[in-house]
């Protein structure tokens, strides 16, 4: 019985001791956070201590449930804006530059200057540019495999306005929902990846 | 000195554009192959060991006493094992944060004086590169060893490892969006992946580093306030708590790797 005490005892303390560590440490990031960092143009800290539900839930080291991200991918679709006028396909030459720029949102950046997808980075898209990353897929000959039906537009659309919307956590840029890119921007890598006339596509 | 690093990158610049197609190529080995004809931060190992025995402040006194963990005056080993607690300032320190406590007690420096230029600009040498390349050649070949034994140096750690994960600001972006999977790279730069022991043991172990493409040794902290930049993340203050915390659970995560820096890299 003595036994059995001290082993209640011990599990309590465990795990009364485990779950007040864990709240602390969340409390010394926000503490160091506020700081250690400077805020600086459209870069302010507030933006790194509070992190919206996506973040949060992403920023955990381990495997999220299967409802955890369904709920993200939902919650994320319901964000998506679709163009106003019905138009998907903007300039892919201006699309090629967009996806070159990797300016924007960086503390180095001067405030104001208008921000990139910086695509290039993490994907191949054309054939022409040699230096890209494989954080993510390829995406030459994007639209030639897919088509040109509404249903693909959205999809595409879909997924660089807000990609939590497809895959929960994500490592790509939520670039219409965070407010990186313009409508009018997201139209021309639209075009840089569907466009017949695109590099892309060739 | 600059002049020397960009003709080495010039040469270097052809044989990335074909080796950096193979996801498995590694920069350092194709730079090791320049190491031969030795690498240009010995000049600064150097030039450190100076400064660090020069007297100097208002003080005019070197930096000979100052205790890097292992006691006044003792360099050699003394990076492997750090960051670390310190029990005269009741806090974990990085090497950085410690070289400005020597600077600020010992020869009586003010703290605005201590920390200026941490990084060199052209033109703008900084005394603090220099040192921390004399000190950490003074760990060459032996092995990372951050003991997190003092609870503070536990402490540093998870809050290190929570800030690893904290993905945020307009991107989303953590450390761990780019430095968590194997064989990604960003354009054509490799990255190391940070969760995989052998990946963060090598990239530790390696930096500082003689970077060819800014001709100067640059810093841990100077590597991550790049990564930091990059990750839309605010400017992190030199030297500060929550840097010497990311430090210490990257140091941890290199554990028993052989300490081969100052290293050369692109």
């Amino acid at each position: 019985m003595k036994k059995l005490m001290v082993l209640i005892a011990t599990i309590a303390a465990a795990g009364c001791s485990s779950s007040t560590v864990e709240k602390d440490y969340d409390a010394e990031v926000v503490r160091l956070i506020n700081s250690d960092f400077k805020s600086k143009g459209s870069v302010q800290i507030e933006k790194f201590v509070q992190q919206d539900e996506v973040q949060k839930l992403c920023s955990q080291d381990g495997e999220l449930s299967q409802d955890a991200l369904a709920s993200i991918r939902d919650s994320q679709m319901k964000t998506v804006k679709y163009p106003a006028d019905d138009q998907y396909l903007g300039d892919w030459e201006k699309g090629i530059k967009i996806a070159n720029n990797g300016k924007g949102g960086q503390f180095s950046d001067k405030p104001g200057s208008v921000s990139g997808g910086n695509c290039f980075g993490c994907h191949q898209i054309t054939k022409e540019e040699v230096a890209f990353g494989t954080m993510g897929p390829s995406l030459y000959q994007y639209g030639k495999l897919r088509g040109n039906s509404k249903e693909i537009y959205q999809y595409t659309w879909a997924k660089i306005y807000n990609a939590q919307a497809s895959i929960a956590c994500s490592n790509m840029p939520r670039f219409g929902h965070a407010g990186i890119l313009t409508e009018e921007q997201i139209k021309d890598l639209m075009a840089l990846l569907l466009d017949p006339e695109s590099p892309t596509n060739k | 000195m600059r002049l020397i690093g960009q003709a080495i990158l010039l040469a270097l610049t052809m044989q990335l554009t074909v080796s950096a197609f193979a996801d498995d190529a590694e920069d350092n080995d194709i730079y090791a192959e320049f190491l031969e004809d030795g690498n240009p931060a010995e000049f600064s190992e150097i030039n450190g060991e100076e400064l660090w025995k020069t007297k100097a402040g208002p003080n005019n006194v070197s930096l000979e006493q100052c205790d890097l963990g292992k006691g006044p005056g003792v360099v050699e080993g003394a990076y492997v094992e750090l960051p670390r607690y310190f029990s005269d300032v009741n806090k974990v320190m990085d090497l950085e944060q410690r070289l400005i406590h020597c600077r600020m007690t010992l020869q009586g420096l003010t703290q605005e004086e201590a920390t200026k230029q941490p990084f060199s600009k052209p033109g703008k040498a900084s005394d603090i590169e220099p040192l921390v390349a004399y000190i950490t050649a003074a760990s060459k070949g032996m092995k990372m060893a951050v003991k997190l034994e003092h609870p503070m140096e536990k402490e540093a750690y998870e809050i290190g490892k929570k800030l690893f994960f904290h993905r945020a600001g307009s991107h989303d972006f953590g450390c761990v969006t780019c430095h968590s999977a194997d064989n990604k790279r960003i354009r054509l730069q490799n990255l190391p992946n940070l969760l995989d022991k052998k990946q963060a043991q090598k990239v530790y172990a390696t930096w500082p580093a003689y970077r060819l493409s800014q001709g100067e040794v640059r810093s841990m902290q100077h590597r991550l306030r790049s990564c930091i930049r990059q990750q839309r993340f605010p400017n992190p203050k030199y030297a500060s708590d929550a840097i010497t915390a990311l430090t210490m659970y990257l140091a941890k995560s290199a554990d028993g790797a052989v300490y081969a820096a100052p290293a050369i890299k692109r």
